[in-house]
């Protein structure tokens, strides 16, 4: 097996399309990720002030969660066609709740008594979200966003399904030749991408968080 | 400088948080409002800033009335300074100093330069502390940040909420000192709230005693001390604190219970009851109690057979026990006495003054001021 492995990696044209592949692969995760900052962050400090309906909000966010991946991929196919677009709003949707619930999360938990102090000071409320809020949550946001990337860089592997590209080709291939190398080929790379960018976003987290609120 | 007409708060219908409240703080003054949970002092001190809102009557700062003032700016000329003292735990120690500066827009300079100022003044050092994290530093030193933060931009008045219930005995009693020092010395106008009576008694100028949203006394501690308007504020004050005004004590607090022989006891027979009780001086009464006399050792000569009624003097000054402490103290100091016995108008001897007596009673009202201040 880990012949056959080797054999698609060593194999140079193998080498070209896996890279491309990798490529698009980062490309769509980012870009659902990214998406899915812009909408959830702002949505779950929206919420923080809207707290009545906090809970159902994220419970349809939550719902959106359970729904079958692959499901919701050929959900998207009749909405957006097939090609980067479905795969793109389906990974956006899967993104969404981990950010919005560490966003959240990340906020109502800073401390009421430094609100109130920030509130006496003369803070408006926008200052107090930008200057005391929000840094003080980073690091719980960006422990969701680290969440969020994880996922997606694994579940947009099933992107391949809707013609959206990525290493889930080389798998599906791997599936069709029935050949467990090339399917290892494809998932080798997937894996490794997850890992790195968990060490990546790990590695932020730290660095924007002021010594004194590391645990 | 501060000004209440008038002013209620009612929280949706029901019994008012603060009702009909009228008071004036002068500025350069230290004011206390005091009171049990739920009496309105921490409603009264943060309608100040408008961190709540007064359903009627007027708040006046300056002349101005506060609801004129956009809530931000007025927030941003007072300083406030809670219990949780409320640090922003991501900035350094002078990033939180200065953000009042800050947001009023200081130059980087000049804010620096009032951070360095600051810090001494309650006893941090700048080059040691400026760019520690408030986790970095113990519960008083915290506080005392959140006190120099509060002070940074100059503001007209400072608003203290329990500022220092939440620190260990031995930081609250050295920021208490050094609050009243800085007060003092800064001429700051200050609203503190606080349900230590104590505390109030060391830190206030004068002292609002609160109760179901009114006032009941206003006064200095001396005075609140001595002539407590009614039962409520006497009992909050503390009974044995009001019995420790010498001026409110009597002979009868302090006095103690004589050793007493009757005229027919023998000399060498007096001698051993002095050895034996341990006192100088035996007094001398009848089967009565009325006082006859005294005996002291240097008048017994043991060579003389006799009674301690040969020898004994007449006791020429005596008290009574209803005289108040600090007027028999000062006979016994004048006269130059070591005993002053205490007898009825009938002339039957209840007690004995002591100069021993006098030590301790001296020394209870020194150590209750001591704590007063």
């Amino acid at each position: 097996m880990i012949r056959q492995v080797l054999a698609v990696f060593l194999d140079p044209r193998m080498q070209r399309t896996l890279l491309l592949q990798a490529a698009e692969h980062i490309s769509l995760s980012l870009s659902a990720v990214v998406l899915a900052v812009l909408v959830a962050v702002p949505l779950g400090v929206w919420l923080t002030r809207r707290e009545q309906l906090a809970e159902p909000v994220m419970a349809t966010f939550g719902l959106l969660q359970t729904i079958p991946s692959v499901a919701l991929l050929a959900f998207m196919i009749p909405l957006l066609g097939i090609g980067r677009e479905p795969a793109l709003a389906a990974l956006f949707l899967y993104a969404l709740m981990p950010i919005l619930r560490s966003t959240y999360t990340g906020i109502k938990q800073v401390d009421d008594a430094i609100l109130e102090a920030g509130r006496g000071m003369g803070m408006t409320s926008r200052q107090l979200l930008f200057l005391v809020e929000m840094p003080i949550a980073l690091r719980v946001i960006l422990s969701g966003i680290r969440v969020s990337t994880v996922l997606i860089i694994g579940w947009a592997t099933l992107a391949a399904f809707v013609g959206g590209g990525g290493l889930g080709n080389t798998i599906m291939s791997g599936f069709a030749m029935v050949s467990p190398g090339q399917i290892l080929a494809g998932g080798i790379p997937v894996t490794l991408l997850a890992l790195l960018a968990d060490y990546l976003l790990g590695r932020l987290e730290r660095v924007v968080t002021p010594r004194s609120l590391r645990a | 400088m501060i000004r209440f007409e008038n002013v209620s708060k009612v929280y949706n219908g029901n019994t008012p948080a603060v009702e009909n409240l009228n008071l004036e703080i002068e500025r350069g003054e230290f004011v206390c409002l005091i009171g049990p949970s739920g009496c309105g002092k921490t409603t009264t001190m943060k309608m100040i800033n408008r961190l709540i809102e007064p359903t009627s009557g007027t708040i006046k700062i300056n002349g101005k009335d506060i609801m004129q003032i956009d809530a931000v700016d007025l927030r941003r000329g007072i300083g406030y300074v809670i219990q949780q003292i409320g640090l922003f735990p991501h900035m350094t120690v002078a990033e939180n100093v200065a953000l009042v500066p800050k947001l009023l827009g200081w130059n980087p300079e000049r804010r620096r330069k009032r951070v360095g100022e600051l810090l001494p003044l309650v006893g941090l050092d700048p080059a040691e502390f400026r760019d520690r994290y408030p986790r970095e530093l113990s519960g008083g030193q915290q506080q005392r940040v959140g006190i120099i933060r509060a002070m940074a931009a100059k503001p007209d008045v400072i608003l203290m909420d329990e500022p220092f219930s939440a620190l260990d005995p031995i930081s609250r009693e050295s920021l208490q000192d050094e609050m009243k020092r800085l007060q003092r010395k800064l001429k700051l106008t200050i609203v503190f709230v606080t349900h230590d009576i104590d505390e109030a008694l060391k830190l206030g100028d004068r002292i609002a005693m609160m109760r179901a949203g009114q006032i009941v006394q206003l006064a200095s501690p001396e005075e609140l001390l001595r002539n407590p308007t009614n039962e409520f504020v006497a009992q909050f004050i503390g009974r044995d604190r009001l019995l420790t005004d010498p001026d409110v004590l009597t002979v009868a607090d302090v006095m103690i219970k004589p050793v007493t022989v009757d005229p027919g006891h023998g000399l060498a027979e007096a001698i051993v009851t002095m050895k034996k009780r341990r006192v100088n001086s035996l007094l001398v009464t009848d089967e009565n109690d009325k006082l006859l006399g005294i005996v002291i050792p240097k008048q017994i000569d043991l060579t003389r057979r006799g009674t301690v009624a040969d020898v004994m003097r007449t006791v020429t000054v005596t008290t009574a026990p209803d005289v108040h402490l600090r007027e028999a103290f000062q006979r016994m100091f004048l006269d130059h006495l070591d005993l002053l016995p205490v007898v009825t108008a009938e002339g039957t001897l209840v007690g004995l003054l002591t100069s021993t007596a006098m030590v301790d009673a001296l020394s209870d009202v020194i150590w209750a001021e001591g704590d007063a201040q």
